[in-house]
């Protein structure tokens, strides 16, 4: 029975491994800026999660206690890696995109990231 | 035993070469995007290192450093990210 969860652990690992090794190739593989957000944000973080699921099949299989703390990193993982790939989605259409360049935002006219109010545009709150 | 620890040498290797890959990008970048990009990568795949060393030497002290490790990656991951779209940090 231990060989037989030494080798799903093994598998984990080497699932992961390959993982992470494509996210960051794909780091310097892709050309562009925005082709190069799919490659960490997606690939690593599975890579990190299989990594994290091997080490809980080991310490529950081969320790025989439960440690639930990985599941910890990957919560904090899973949140935060969208929330980086947004930021940086967003900082490059602040510098290298126009209104013009971008499809068409709908019924709102412009992109939010556009749509930043100016100073005249702003209501004035301060006498009431 | 053996099965599983060459696995760990193997995804050793992998997050190994992904770092430096990464620390390439970091070197020959066009742009402050990409080089915060590949800082944050590169915290994500040291976070893999430290769980991978504590599962081959088998001591649980790593994983509240991975922890800690991926809180600060986030926080400075997005004070660099502000700091690029509105020039400053806390307003």
């Amino acid at each position: 029975m231990t060989e037989f969860w030494e080798i799903v652990i093994a598998f984990f690992l080497i699932i992961s491994g390959i993982f992470g090794f494509v996210g960051s190739f794909g780091m310097i593989k892709l050309k562009d800026p925005m082709s190069r957000l799919h490659a960490p944000t997606k690939a690593t973080t599975l890579g990190v999660g299989g990594v994290l699921i091997a080490s809980i099949l080991h310490s529950l299989a081969l320790e025989h206690r439960l440690s639930l703390h990985e599941l910890l990193i990957t919560l904090f993982l899973f949140l935060t890696a969208p929330v980086t790939a947004l930021f940086i989605a967003k900082w490059h259409i602040h510098r290298h995109e126009t209104p013009d360049s971008l499809p068409n935002a709908g019924e709102d006219g412009k992109w939010a990231t556009h749509a930043v109010q100016t100073d005249e545009e702003i209501p004035d709150h301060t006498a009431t | 035993m053996i099965i599983m620890d060459y696995a760990i040498y193997f995804t050793f290797a992998c997050f190994g070469a992904a770092v430096m890959m990464c620390l390439w990008r970091i070197i020959t970048a066009d742009g402050v995007g990409t080089r915060v990009l590949a800082l944050d990568t590169m915290v994500i795949n040291t976070i893999a290192l430290m769980v991978l060393y504590g599962l081959l030497l088998g001591t649980e002290i790593f994983f509240e450093a991975a922890m800690i490790i991926a809180m600060l990656g986030f926080v400075s991951t997005v004070a660099y990210a502000r700091f690029m779209l509105r020039g400053n940090i806390i307003e």
